[in-house]
């Protein structure tokens, strides 16, 4: 017999504090701004009325690093950019993840050349990627989606070992 | 090609010695460098050619005497004409005088074809790389220089390009 | 990888005035990311105070590699890479690049191909001044104005997914003409559109036009004058509002534009206000052209019928000798260009658009150089925003519509 049990319809939950902290970090996981090429396009569609990304939490797009948990890389980053995108990878503060959005940010897309990196995990370490050029916005939508995935599951033994 | 442009390029031929070609309705005059600033400030000023619309350059590779045409395509918007110079440069320490003075589109645009082939503009008042990071060495858009082509993943290779690849630290 | 460079003074002496020497006036990084410089420009500003004395911008931290890429691509291949430079506006960027091979090897391409060319370049054009000017509201404050442009836009999105698959970067448009016909309900759907845009129009009107906080933001901001636009290669809604009256679609006419009817708004005075109703001017005169050319519509084949640069149908493979021939070498090699060298050029949303394309005599192309317009019209910021508050600096920026795609390529 569970206390779920014994307290029935009293209007109270129990849970673990794990389960309380991820609900909270995904119910409101606020991007950087961070698009690039034709992916910020779709990026703002996806932001924009039709299909709203409001409801998943991300109200706004903050412009500071400082203020900001998650970074959409959206479009392709050259060789030029990518010391701006490392630093400001390390101005965010902690927790922080990191969408590849598009197929140049995942592996260089259609440009194989001097100019762009193959894909952006060779700057900055990556959680979820998201095929297309450019995806749909309920793609971009989906791999949010699977984000929050990936944040219910994460245990905090794995980020106390982070800590040196 | 029209009677108006007739006259035009005739008027360049004797003042400057071009030789015209015309491919496709279009009309294209080979001038030397040293009378190109001349020959813009001429079509410019006498006869009206307000707009200079694209500066750039082609790479004749395995040629190297003349290895770059620097080609310069002017419209008149009063007399709805257009004419493309073209300057034939070597491919050993590439010069061509700045059309900057007549033209102010050179300021960004001949940056560009420096960076991009290495020919340098004299008298150019801002000679620094535009689309490529300072430090970089050599031009890109030379032929002779290489592509950069990363070999695709497949799952044959999959290990032995992993192990390359650069992969960031956290 | 590469350090981030530290910039001093010393590099841009040439620039930047005496005053920044001494330290009296202070050189501020408005950086590569940033909300309101329309994509991955860096400015380097010269401050007395809140007003700007000098602007340097420096671009490059979107440069791809496009020119060079093509150049290893048989020309049919090469397409793909023109949709990427100017994001806002793919399908007129396949149209320059088609209509340049189109010219170098001297191909035709039926009038059905043309009327249905010129409305999806048309719409292309609407969509792009609907971002702009959603865009522009956000950048000065008025955030409805970006959802409302946005709905719009799904619309004409939907009929580019009818009609080719993909919404934005769709390669529809091919030398010789179009990949296929386009399905039935496309006549609908763009009539749908027809109907219902005009009143958007003047909602958008409504909103901003008139709106003080609007006109006291843009009236008299970023005055650029006749001969400082010509000189710099400005073109597009840009130099139509300074007084110049140059169009490409009326200049040299192209893909059967001489057969519709339509004005080109050209206004004196040159400032930021003068280019933001050009291009609203702009989306009527597109509805009429649409209009028109949908009445006008020619029946027949989309794509040309020379079979050494057009592959034949699938159809024709079983049956003909030569149609299994031509797709062999087409699919394998690729078609052969003259070693010579064109210039062509389309009226893109920013200006014009201008394709150098050089052919060897071999199936890739020498040289493929885009003339891209937001290129030179970045060129005049500094000129035109000197004695400037910082905040009429990104009014200035929205108004001249640049697209990082188009410039850094």
């Amino acid at each position: 017999m569970g206390v779920e049990q014994k307290l029935g319809n009293m209007g109270v939950v129990t849970t673990t504090l794990e389960q309380t902290v991820n609900w909270a970090r995904t119910n409101a996981m606020w991007p950087m701004l961070f698009g690039l090429a034709c992916c910020a396009i779709e990026m703002m569609a996806a932001q924009a009325a039709h299909y709203d990304m409001s409801r998943f939490g991300m109200e706004l797009m903050r412009a500071s690093p400082r203020q900001s948990d998650l970074m959409i890389v959206a479009g392709r980053v050259s060789k030029k950019m990518g010391p701006v995108l490392r630093r400001l990878y390390e101005q965010m503060p902690e927790p922080k993840w990191v969408i590849a959005m598009g197929d140049c940010a995942s592996c260089g897309g259609v440009f194989n050349n001097y100019a762009i990196y193959q894909g952006v995990d060779e700057v900055v370490p990556v959680d979820v990627f998201v095929a297309g050029c450019p995806p749909r916005p309920e793609a971009l939508i989906h791999g949010v989606l699977t984000l929050y995935e990936k944040v219910k599951g994460e245990k905090f033994k794995d980020l106390a070992a982070d800590v040196k | 090609m029209e009677k108006s442009l007739e006259t035009i390029v005739k008027d360049l031929q004797e003042k400057f010695g071009i030789m015209y070609e015309e491919f496709r309705g279009e009309v294209q005059c080979m001038v030397k460098a040293e009378n190109i600033v001349e020959a813009l400030k001429t079509l410019r000023d006498t006869h009206h050619f307000e707009l200079l619309s694209m500066l750039n350059a082609i790479d004749y590779y395995p040629q190297t005497s003349p290895r770059f045409h620097v080609v310069y395509q002017l419209n008149s918007l009063s007399k709805n004409l257009t004419v493309q110079l073209r300057v034939a440069v070597n491919g050993d320490q590439p010069k061509v005088p700045t059309a900057t003075g007549v033209y102010k589109i050179g300021m960004w645009r001949e940056r560009e074809v420096f960076d991009m082939f290495g020919i340098e503009f004299e008298g150019h008042p801002d000679p620094r790389r535009i689309l490529m990071p300072e430090e970089t060495e050599g031009h890109p858009l030379r032929r002779d220089f290489p592509l950069g082509y990363e070999e695709p993943q497949f799952t044959f290779n999959f290990e032995e390009i992993d192990l390359r690849k650069p992969y960031a630290k956290e | 990888m590469a350090q981030l460079q530290e910039v001093s003074v010393e590099q841009f002496k040439h620039l930047v005035s005496e005053r920044a020497l001494t330290g009296e006036t202070m050189l501020l990084n408005m950086g590569p990311q940033h909300p309101s410089t329309h994509g991955v420009l860096r400015l380097l500003l010269e401050l007395d105070g809140e007003i700007v004395v000098n602007c340097i911008p420096d671009i490059g931290f979107l440069h791809t590699g496009i020119e060079k890429n093509m150049e290893a691509k048989t020309y049919q291949k090469a397409e793909v890479m023109t949709d990427r430079l100017d994001y806002m506006n793919p399908m007129g960027n396949n149209l320059a690049y088609c209509m340049a091979v189109e010219k170098l090897v001297d191909l035709d391409v039926p009038p059905r191909a043309q009327a249905l060319r010129v409305i999806l370049t048309e719409l292309q054009r609407i969509s792009s001044h609907l971002v702009l000017i959603g865009t522009w509201g956000l950048d000065l404050a008025a955030m409805s104005m970006f959802l409302y442009c946005f709905r719009e836009r799904e619309q004409i999105l939907d009929i580019f997914e009818l009609v080719s698959g993909q919404r934005m970067m769709t390669t529809y448009m091919r030398p010789g003409g179009l990949w296929r016909d386009v399905p039935v309900e496309f006549e609908t759907a763009v009539r749908d559109f027809i109907k219902i845009f005009p009143k958007r129009i003047d909602e958008y009107e409504k909103l901003l036009t008139k709106n003080p906080l609007f006109i006291d933001r843009m009236v008299d901001i970023g005055y650029l004058s006749k001969e400082t636009a010509l000189s710099y290669g400005v073109t597009g809604p840009n130099l139509r509002a300074s007084g110049v009256n140059w169009d490409l679609r009326k200049a040299r006419p192209y893909m059967g534009y001489e057969q519709y009817e339509f004005d080109v708004p050209v206004l004196n005075e040159g400032d930021t206000y003068a280019r933001y109703l050009v291009r609203i001017e702009e989306f009527r005169q597109s509805l009429r052209i649409i209009e028109q050319a949908l009445n006008k519509l020619p029946m027949g084949p989309v794509r040309s019928d020379n079979r050494k640069f057009v592959p034949p149908p699938r159809s024709e493979i079983g049956v003909s000798m030569e149609a299994l021939i031509h797709h062999f070498k087409l699919w394998t090699e690729g078609f052969h260009a003259p070693d010579a060298s064109i210039y062509s050029a389309v009226e893109s949303p920013r200006g014009e658009l201008g394709v150098l394309l050089a052919g060897d005599g071999g199936p890739k192309p020498r040289r493929v150089h885009m003339r891209t317009p937001s290129f030179d019209n970045l060129s005049v910021i500094p000129e035109i925003v000197k004695g400037h508050l910082v905040a009429d600096l990104v009014a200035i920026l929205a108004s001249i519509d640049i697209v990082l795609g188009d410039i850094d390529r």
